[in-house]
């Protein structure tokens, strides 16, 4: 039997979280998400998550587990052999809904914030926009996120400084600012040179290290510090 | 609470934000989902989207709608190809103006490769037609149309559960809907309610969908006593990861990838010997179990392998990335130097709604219900007939998506405002009081699993009467407990235990619409393989199935299949 732990919070009856532990039968090779299934519909219908796709595709169940962000089916049990327990808590960083259930409206506003969508000065042509191999190869690794908000809430800056617009939205800006079909170059560039851009960024790579998809997040990130540095003559650093 | 809306779109994957950014400005449209935004099952889609550019090879839309005809065994409606067909290159050109990021050949154009049945001259050799974003086709397209939609200003209510349809007067009045955060439970008033709920293969057991996909449009049309079309017409797809039924993409053998049996054989050469592994799902996956069937599954058990190891490192980077970490993660495996364990898994529903080519819901008489819509797989237009073709889906959702969306724009001034029955909420209500009330009753967990099994074991891949007979028993026993479920969570904040409950109650008339068609069809055509009846009947069965639910069970009728140009012929590969 494998024991979880398991935060429980609901904010409108308890005055604190608090912590359940239940135990589960399963094999090596199951997902987390398997396991929080089988407490959620066996055991004890009260607990709230998120899921749907259960592949690491729709970025809906990422939580802590045992202390590390990810997503629960994209780790399986055997990734915790050893351990006592496992234990899970919701993203930190994020408002708590109930339990493992987070508020992801101003997750989702601070991407929104990039303006992630390409902005033209002209009308496109009548096919296709060209765009070689090399050009696209720029966004090949930016289009993996599925936002899932791991990078954020694993992100040690977000804890100090809440305003940071933190690493998924670098991503989508990152996205969109080096795609060669886009005509806002340099306005999106000035979006990440104010204060809570890039600059709040001190490289301490929780985020690519968590990332579900291996974006090389703060890689892109210092790619962006550069760029600025080069490109705007009023960098903020 | 009353919230009123022009248009409410329910589902926002990629047939309902289609829909929604074709309405937006022109009429004030709200999107209703259960899940977050951008975690709808359209962003599962690996492989691509097929539209004949020509990129790669020289490409028609003509072979292309006779791909998609014969890929339907000759049920596709030849009307809906033709439109689909046609507008492909549109849609696609469209997408990329957006911003979806399209991999690009050496020109800068839109790349293209193989996928199963798409090809040259009317079944002469695989053509590269499908555009694609490595193997994150369905997310990044999803994605763009879902900032697209965020531009645009458009109405989202997210985690919002829809319950039922409300009429007066055979007209659509509006929905009810619970919402999740709340427990609160809403009427939606509206002009137009679009169906775009996606598929149901939670009824079964291995299946590639997300545990969201339970059908609940087509449920809610069926409550209403409404015809579900060619419902037992369900599509396996032929790689599944062996257990799990995480999708492997059919591009995996667009690429070049093989599927070889105990022997090391690549047995598709001796079942499709033209286009071999790249032969269309049904047939595909009915090889593959008889590979296992006659003890050449690998080492006698019930999976074969899928070879992607003569690729490369490079090519499985460029282009297979999300499914090489897949099988990674799950199996611990690397698909440039192992061999991957596969098995069929339910992917996609050809039947559901019935819809004319403009989105409108039909009746069992063929007329339309005033102010219903649908679009996507929740939809049966039918384009897809008796087997959808790969990366025809995602293109289904863009083409009709926005034909529904234009079409209500032009009938919404005749769509006048109905005015709601008095306690439009009481069904609704009632059906969640029970849930709640319910004391001693199995948990809904314990209902879902021997659904998923009975259909799994009675009603997959190959069927035959005395098997089907069996689940459409069970399947009525089963409803029957299910209405007497217990739930934990009596609580209104996040009750996901109260959705899943709900959900159940959706996927069991779904799944016996399903299993009841699949008896009445007495021939063996595309996905659909009687074993009892192993030949396709042009002469009783080229036509659709119409299904509902009467006051004393359920009653079959048909529709006929409209045939433009292509003359149903053996569908041979």
């Amino acid at each position: 039997m494998l024991k979880f732990r398991i935060l429980r919070f609901d904010p409108e009856s308890d005055k604190e979280p608090w912590y359940k532990t239940y135990e589960v039968d399963a094999g090596p090779g199951e997902r987390i998400l398997d396991c929080l299934n089988k407490i959620k519909w066996e055991q004890d219908g009260t607990l709230a998550y998120r899921m749907s796709c259960a592949h690491g595709v729709c970025g809906s169940d990422g939580m802590r587990i045992n202390g590390v962000c990810a997503l629960a089916c994209q780790k399986l049990v055997k990734d915790y052999a050893g351990a006592e327990e496992i234990t899970l808590e919701p993203l930190p960083f994020f408002q708590v809904k109930k339990d493992l259930l987070v508020d992801m409206d101003d997750f989702l506003d601070r991407v929104r914030s990039m303006r992630p969508y390409l902005v033209r000065d002209q009308a496109p042509p009548e096919k296709e926009s060209l765009q070689s191999p090399e050009e696209h190869a720029k966004v090949e690794q930016a289009i993996r996120c599925i936002l899932c908000g791991c990078c954020t809430s694993a992100c040690p800056v977000m804890a100090q400084n809440p305003d940071y617009v933190g690493p998924a939205a670098l991503v989508w800006a990152y996205r969109f600012l080096y795609d060669s079909r886009d005509s806002a170059f340099t306005d999106r560039l000035e979006k990440l040179n104010e204060p809570n851009g890039v600059w709040p960024c001190t490289n301490h790579f929780d985020c690519t290290r968590v990332c579900p998809k291996d974006i090389p997040i703060t890689k892109s990130i210092n790619f962006m510090k550069r760029e600025i540095k080069n490109k705007l003559s009023h960098s903020g650093e | 609470m009353v919230f009123k809306h022009d248009v409410l779109i329910v589902g926002a994957g990629l047939a309902g934000l289609r829909a929604a950014t074709e309405v937006a400005g022109k009429a004030d449209v709200a999107l209703i989902s259960k899940v977050y935004p951008t975690r709808s099952h359209s962003g599962a889609a690996q492989g691509g989207i097929a539209a004949a550019l020509g990129n790669e090879e020289p490409d028609s839309e003509e072979w292309h709608t006779y791909d998609t005809v014969k890929g339907g065994d000759y049920l596709t409606d030849q009307n809906a190809a033709e439109i689909l067909a046609k507008d492909a290159i549109r849609a696609v050109y469209e997408l990329e103006h957006m911003g979806v990021p399209f991999n690009r050949t050496p020109e800068g154009k839109i790349a293209q490769r193989c996928f199963g049945g798409h090809t040259s001259n009317f079944g002469q050799a695989p053509v590269k037609r499908i555009c694609y974003a490595a193997d994150r086709s369905g997310r990044v397209i999803m994605d763009t149309l879902y900032f697209e939609a965020v531009k645009k200003g458009i109405k989202i209510y997210p985690e919002f559960h829809v319950l039922d349809l409300v009429f007066r007067d055979g007209q659509v009045a509006g929905l009810v809907a619970y919402e999740l955060a709340t427990g609160e439970v809403h009427f939606f008033h509206g002009r137009v309610v679009l169906l775009a709920t996606g598929g149901y293969g939670k009824v079964y057991k291995v299946t590639s969908n997300a545990f969201a996909n339970t059908g609940d449009g087509p449920a809610l049309v069926y409550r209403q006593g409404l015809p579900l079309e060619d419902m037992e017409f369900v599509q396996f797809h032929p790689t599944g990861i062996y257990g799990l039924g995480v999708l492997i993409t059919e591009a995996a053998r667009g690429e070049g990838g093989v599927l070889r049996n105990t022997d090391g054989e690549r047995f598709m050469e001796r079942y499709a010997p033209t286009i071999k592994d790249l032969a269309p799902r049904d047939m595909v996956s009915r090889a593959i179990y008889t590979e296992i069937a006659a003890g050449r599954g690998i080492k006698g058990s019930d999976y074969v392998h899928l070879d992607l190891t003569h690729l490369g490192e490079k090519k499985l980077a460029e282009r297979l990335s999300d499914i090489s970490s897949f099988v990674k993660i799950y199996l611990g495996l690397d698909p440039a130097k192992d061999l991957i364990p596969v098995h069929p898994t339910c992917h996609y529903m050809m039947g559901g709604i019935p819809v004319n080519t403009e989105g409108n819901v039909t009746d069992e008489k063929n007329g339309i219900v005033p102010g219903l819509y649908a679009a996507g797989e929740c939809s049966c237009i039918s384009l897809h007939g008796a087997n959808r073709l790969g990366c025809n889906s995602l293109l289904d959702l863009v083409v009709f998506g926005r034909r529904a969306g234009k079409n209500i724009l032009e009938n919404l001034d005749r769509l006048a405002w109905t005015a709601p029955p008095a306690f439009p909420e009481r069904d609704s209500l009632e059906r969640i009081r029970q849930l709640r009330e319910n004391k001693k009753g199995e948990r809904q967990v314990v209902i879902r699993r021997q659904l998923q099994k009975v259909m799994m074991d009675g009603c997959s891949v190959f069927r035959e009467e005395k098997g089907l007979k069996k689940v459409v028993e069970a399947l009525g026993e089963l409803e029957k407990r299910a209405n007497a479920i217990s739930i934990d969570n009596k609580s209104n904040r996040y009750n996901t235990d109260l959705i899943d409950g709900l959900e159940l109650l959706n996927m069991l008339p779904l799944a016996e619409a399903i299993a009841a068609s699949a008896l009445n069809r007495t021939e063996s055509r595309g996905a659909h393989s009687r074993e009892d009846y192993p030949q396709r009947d042009d002469e009783h069965w080229l036509k659709h199935t119409l299904i509902r639910r009467t006051g004393q069970g359920v009653s079959i009728g048909e529709k006929p299949v409209t045939i433009t140009r292509f003359e149903p012929k053996p569908r041979t590969y």
